[in-house]
């Protein structure tokens, strides 16, 4: 963190807010934020690796302690996902995406426990000038994991009502098309409610993930950054740290699994039809 | 000194505006939230067999009526830090 000027707070946080950004083509939207990428790559492919390695080894009979803990997790999804998609087989996909989505979520957000000046330090001394740890908090990575599950509630309410019932259901409802003089107003309004809904469910979905994973990291730091204004207030940023981590590990949890729900609830609400 | 000015003024209104951002979201969600869980520990008096299924709901709900606050509070640590009304005189 060593730079030619003295460190001041500000410069201290807008290091620590930097993106590891390398441009992959032209222009702000191609600048691909390399650190997010991997590590979210990186913990997808342990998670999933750990999961699928043990469940390689599981046996029916008396299950040991790493088989208990994943079919703890598994059964934990599977009751949330019972009691909101009715519509058919849920193991087919719902279940396993739920799965997912929940154990990558939740492993992301914990990158938010590890201290950021150690890794930051440590990856300067290899040649990383920045390096954000926590993938969740770049509002890139909530956005991708949020219009996925968007393009999955078209593909759903597609396969579920046909193209044209689909299309019928953007234009009557909610609203209906009776009396039929009024018909064009209240097509017209029909299609602006289920814009404003299809607009808003991707973005309060990726926003509230960053929003609360951001503010998380930036409150550390702030808290971390007391100690520059005095001896006491150096003290009295201890308890606070702890009272903020205790309650961020709480929000790291909540906020995966409100995540999952919310795709669960979306993917259920697409295949309703009336 | 205009551009000392300007620069004054636009930091001026801009902390006020984080004040705002952050004090009135947080009024919001702390009040939902409270009528929330009021309405919460009402129905466990009521129902004390309902209480677990009930706080699952409590804590999803929680994070659901928080979203728009920390969302402020995201934006309004984005304009304390990397300010892009202050571009307007770079």
């Amino acid at each position: 963190m060593a730079s030619g000027k003295d460190l001041n707070a500000t410069d201290y946080i807008q290091h620590h807010l930097t993106f590891l950004t390398k441009p992959v083509g032209e222009g702000g939207f191609w600048a691909l934020n390399v650190d997010s990428v991997a590590t979210a790559v990186l913990l997808g492919v342990l998670g999933m690796g750990v999961l699928w390695w043990i469940v390689r080894g599981a046996s029916s009979g008396v299950p040991n302690r790493r088989q208990a803990f994943v079919e703890l997790a598994f059964e934990f999804i599977d009751e949330q996902v019972k009691g909101v998609f009715h519509h058919g087989d849920r193991n087919r996909f719902v279940a396993p995406a739920a799965l997912t989505v929940f154990i990558w979520v939740l492993l992301m957000n914990a990158m938010d426990f590890l201290p950021i000046d150690f890794i930051a330090g440590g990856l300067e001394s290899l040649g990383f000038h920045a390096w954000r740890p926590v993938p969740t908090a770049d509002v890139n990575t909530t956005f991708a994991l949020a219009l996925s599950v968007w393009l999955l509630m078209i593909w759903f309410s597609i396969a579920a009502k046909g193209l044209g019932g689909w299309v019928h259901e953007l234009c009557c409802t909610p609203f209906g098309v009776r009396p039929l003089w009024a018909s064009p107003f209240l097509v017209f309004f029909n299609l602006l409610f289920n814009f404003i809904e299809y607009v808003s469910k991707p973005l309060s979905h990726s926003l509230r993930l960053f929003g609360n994973m951001y503010a998380g990291e930036l409150i550390f730091m702030l808290l971390g950054l007391l100690a520059s204004v005095g001896v006491g207030w150096a003290i009295l940023s201890i308890p606070l740290g702890v009272a903020w981590l205790l309650f961020h590990i709480l929000i790291v949890g909540l906020q995966a699994y409100i995540f999952m729900m919310l795709t669960v609830v979306y993917i259920a609400m697409a295949h309703e039809h009336h | 000194m205009e551009k000392l000015q300007m620069l004054a003024m636009i930091q001026a209104y801009t902390g006020i505006g984080i004040g705002l951002m952050i004090g009135v979201g947080a009024a919001g969600a702390c009040i939902g939230v409270g009528i929330m869980c009021s309405r919460f520990l009402e129905a466990a008096a009521r129902q004390p067999e309902l209480t677990n299924s009930l706080q699952a709901k409590v804590f999803l709900l929680l994070g659901l009526i928080d979203a728009s606050f920390i969302i402020g509070v995201g934006l309004a640590m984005m304009f304390a830090f990397a300010n892009p009304l202050l571009a307007v005189i770079r």
